[in-house]
């Protein structure tokens, strides 16, 4: 206990960006705090009441005065807001090109793999200096995804995957936590992130890693659950290809359009029901719901993902949270 | 400057020596029977202090199994099963059990309808069912301890609470359930006195500060509860007979449920700090001499207060995966409902400018009360930047940063107006150094117990953890040290008011020589409080005369 340190590792490149605006709230909140300390503390020594029968005179109130200790805070306020907001953006939105990584939540483990193949449990290898977007989800609870030395967190919610990234720029071993409460061993769902260099990170991989890659084990599962069946490359209009529809705009039968991310890959399969694409109303496409794991499911979409070419997926790598926003505007027109 | 240059004002010297009126409200009738049946506002007052005290006890009893069990950083001294039932007893009985109630049933039930010069609130009857209907909920929560308690927190998150935890999580919903009916059958018995009861003369602009932060509070006590309510019925129907709206596995929304939940319990956190502004309002004009300053931007404050705090819920759920957008708009709502209460510590601190501060119990708990709540307030802004709450969002940052606002702040506002008012209440008074030196004892306690937990929270301890990493435990040791020190504190009130039930010399009417309707009645006041129905025909606060406008 006697080695405590006061203050996070930094050990991504949000890290200092978040470092920064932690300290300007903490130089104003400083400012504000010292301020009215100081203030109570002067006038309660300074009127101090010497004179039992002493009454002060009253004072008039100064809309001038009530005006500007308002609108100074509010401004204030708003500096922090656009500054958080623009931090926010940028955690929440992964860079193109980035590495993908997996993580499944489970009371109480975190189970994590590699695109390559290679699984995890409570651990996560990552390189030094790339950027990483995980995709995310549980097979029960809520839980959330938090490393304290990346300054980034983000809760994994069941029956959808959740996005963050990171690009770790120190080496070394970093705590992994579940922050979302999720029962009894919450505080046991903790494991650790370990960023290594590229060299010794593929070497790593190398010889840990056995068998196929999550996509082979995706097409595998995508034969084996029939969906090769109907989703062929001659499919002759019984149902969509899933050639380079990943990332792009679907047009769905309401006339809306959507991105297919993970989400919507992942709800095709589960409640194909729920968004039919356009001209495909007359066909039905069975769910999957309770068939397959949420294991078995990333494998399916990192597969249908590679039926998209690379440098197409670039070409739309929209935010998943601007994803919506198609969507809408095709709604609002109705 | 020195005070002499300041004009002044002599009051001629006070009237009568302290009397104790032979009839009051306290022994008009007697047997428990006139107790537990009473519609006499003040009596109800009583019987709340009663029921929400050994709450209290309940909560603090939970809260020194967690500060124990965090001492060392192996979950050692409970299981962490026992471990998550502590924190969430302490949290259910804390919040929906003590802090929702603590002010408008007790000071609140009491002073509303003094403070409009009526003789009772509009609902004498409703008055009392209420306090049965916390009754209720209380049987509920005593029988959740009973039967091994419940480990969902006090937030009762789905899926885990609906489909996957174990315990008694049933019996904790109708407690809270019920407990949040006594708080809207309140919050209406308010609004209607505020509304209808005013006595002649008292108009809008008349009424002291804490009525209009009465009001405000009753108003999401009635537009909000109801909707928590439901939330927490919807939650039980899918625990029990498997209706689908929060589980995926049901076909329902985790995250809808998180909405729902805020959609009240961020206004309930203005149930719980709005009556504490209002009471340091009064507070600050007795001990000061001083009508307060900024009289209607304080009273507005509070109803801005309360309406905009209905559109901020979605600050609880930045990291939840809602959208980028929704995060924004509700991150800026969350600062624009900080502004109010920046105005209001402003204008208290105008107030004591040039005033005569008196440093007597009451008083150094305001003083303690602006210290953590500027401290809470700060920090919470840390929590509305979108870019910080990523990292701080459940970590031990925001256990400190609501423990100050909702513990803090609300817990000293409220024993600085029990002490206010406990002469007028009980009509004794209560020695007034072992008063100070409580406030001074809770005010370095609370302090040692949370600010650590700041520094935890930014190093990424997450909260709710029953074992932690070895490098958390030194500021962990001061937390539980400080927490110490906080029950001391806590328990020293209980002593000397005890005390003075029995020993303390009579208050009379006005021990302060504070100005205000309750003040010109007898201590303890007679079952109708006023004989003759006032006429109010001057400012609140006019300690000066035609000061002010
Ligand atoms: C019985 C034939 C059939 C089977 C089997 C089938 N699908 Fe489909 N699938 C369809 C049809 C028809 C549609 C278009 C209608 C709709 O959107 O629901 C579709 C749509 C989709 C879409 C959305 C495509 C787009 O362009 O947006 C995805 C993704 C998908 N299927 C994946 C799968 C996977 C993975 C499996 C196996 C687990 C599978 N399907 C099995 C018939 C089928
Ligand atoms: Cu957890
Ligand atoms: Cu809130």
């Amino acid at each position: 206990m006697w080695n405590f340190p006061l203050f996070p590792d930094a050990a991504s490149s949000m890290a200092g960006q978040v470092d920064a605006l932690y300290f300007f709230l903490v130089a104003v909140s400083l400012f504000f705090t010292v301020l009215i300390f100081a203030g109570c503390g002067y006038f309660a020594i300074k009127f101090k009441r010497v004179d039992e029968n002493f009454i002060p005179a009253g004072q008039k109130d100064n809309m001038v005065l009530e005006v500007v200790w308002s609108v100074i805070p509010f401004f204030i306020t708003l500096v922090m807001f656009a500054w958080g907001a623009v931090i926010f953006f940028r955690v929440y939105t992964p860079p193109e090109g980035a590495m993908e990584m997996y993580a499944v939540g489970k009371q109480w483990m975190w189970k994590t793999q590699h695109p390559e193949g290679h699984r995890e449990i409570n651990e996560l290898h990552v390189p030094v200096g790339r950027d990483i977007k995980m995709t995310m989800t549980t097979e029960d609870v809520i839980h959330s995804f938090f490393i304290p030395a990346f300054r980034v967190k983000k809760d994994v919610v069941p029956g959808k995957y959740t996005t963050m990234w990171f690009k770790p720029t120190k080496v070394g071993k970093y705590h992994l936590f579940c922050a979302e409460y999720c029962g009894n061993q919450h505080s046991g769902m903790i494991g650790s992130v370990h960023v290594m260099e590229p060299a010794d990170y593929e070497a790593w991989l190398a010889g840990v890693n056995r068998g196929e890659t999550m996509a082979q084990a995706g097409e595998r599962l995508f034969t084996r659950l029939g969906c090769a069946s109907c989703h062929q490359e001659d499919n002759k209009g019984r149902c969509p290809t899933l050639k380079d529809i990943y990332s792009k705009p679907v047009p769905l039968q309401n006339g809306q359009r959507v991105i297919a991310d993970e989400s919507y890959l992942r709800e095709s399969i589960l409640k194909p029901q729920a968004k039919i694409v356009a001209g495909y109303q007359n066909q039905e496409m069975p769910t999957f719901q309770g068939q397959v794991s949420e294991d078995g499911l990333l494998q399916i979409v990192a597969y249908i993902k590679t039926l998209t070419k690379p440098d197409a997926v670039a070409a739309v790598a929209a935010p998943a949270a601007a994803a919506p926003k198609p969507a809408t505007k095709g709604g609002n027109k109705k | 400057m020195s005070a002499t240059a300041i004009p002044r004002v002599h009051t001629p010297p006070p009237p009568d020596p302290p009397v104790r009126p032979a009839k009051h409200y306290i022994n008009a009738t007697s047997g428990l029977a006139s107790w537990l049946l009473t519609v006499d506002h003040k009596r109800i007052t009583i019987l709340y202090l009663i029921s929400i005290t050994i709450f209290f006890a309940i909560g603090g009893f939970f809260a020194m199994l967690v500060r124990l069990e965090l001492i060392t950083p192996q979950g050692d001294l409970m299981t962490a099963e026992t471990y998550n039932r502590s924190f969430s007893m302490h949290g259910i009985a804390m919040v929906f059990f003590f802090l929702i109630p603590s002010i408008p049933a007790t000071l609140g039930n009491f002073l509303v309808p003094i403070m409009c010069g009526a003789r009772d609130l509009a609902f004498p009857k409703i008055n009392l069912l209420s306090w049965y209907c916390f009754i209720v909920g209380a049987v509920f929560a005593l029988a959740t301890a009973f039967m091994g308690g419940v480990d969902t927190g006090w937030t009762f998150y789905t899926p885990y609470s609906s489909t996957y935890a174990n315990g008694a999580v049933l019996t904790a919903i109708l407690g809270a359930f019920f407990a949040g009916f006594s708080s809207i059958l309140t919050g209406l018995n308010f609004i209607v006195t505020i509304h209808k009861m005013r006595a002649p003369g008292l108009t809008w602009f008349r009424m002291p500060l804490f009525l209009w932060a009465m009001y405000a509070t009753s108003i999401i006590q009635i537009l909000g509860t109801p909707v928590v309510a439901i939330t927490l019925i919807l939650v039980g129907l899918e625990r029990g007979l498997g209706f689908g709206f929060f589980d995926p596995k049901l076909g329902g929304d985790p995250i809808l449920m998180q909405h729902l939940f805020w959609f009240y319990s961020h206004p309930a956190v203005y149930v719980m700090i709005l009556p504490p502004l209002g009471v340091m309002s009064e507070l600050t004009a007795a001990f000061c001499r001083r009508r307060v300053y900024g009289y209607h931007f304080v009273a507005l404050s509070s109803v801005a207060i309360a309406v905009i705090s209905f559109i901020v819920w979605g600050h609880h759920l930045f990291t939840s995966g809602q959208s980028v957008y929704a995060g924004m708009v509700f991150s800026v709502l969350t600062f624009l409902v900080g502004i109010p209460s920046a105005i209001k510590v402003f204008n208290w601190m105008a107030t004591m400018f040039k005033a005569s501060i008196s440093f007597e119990a009451p008083m150094i708990y305001a003083f303690g009360f602006i210290g953590l709540f500027t401290i809470g307030g700060v920090t919470g802004l840390f929590l509305a930047t979108l870019g910080l709450d990523i990292h701080m969002h459940d970590t031990y940052f925001v256990v400190a940063h609501f423990h100050y606002i909702m513990v803090g702040s609300a817990i000293f506002s409220y024993m600085g107006g029990l002490h206010y008012w406990w002469p007028k209440i009980t009509g004794k008074l209560y020695n007034d150094t072992l008063g100070c030196i409580s406030a001074v004892l809770i005010f370095l306690g609370f302090n040692a117990t949370f600010f650590p937990q700041f520094i935890l929270g930014y190093m990424g301890m997450p909260r709710r953890y029953h074992a932690y990493p070895a490098e958390f435990q030194f500021l962990n040791i001061c937390s539980s040290l400080g927490a110490t020190l906080l029950a001391v504190g806590y328990v020293l009130p209980a002593i000397y008011f005890t005390w003075s039930l029995f020993k303390g010399k009579d208050a009379g009417p006005n021990p302060f020589k504070a100005k205000g309707l309750e003040w010109e009645i007898p201590s303890p006041p007679p079952t109708e409080n006023f004989t003759k129905v006032p006429v109010v025909n001057s400012e609140p606060y006019d300690y000066a005369p035609g000061a002010g406008h």
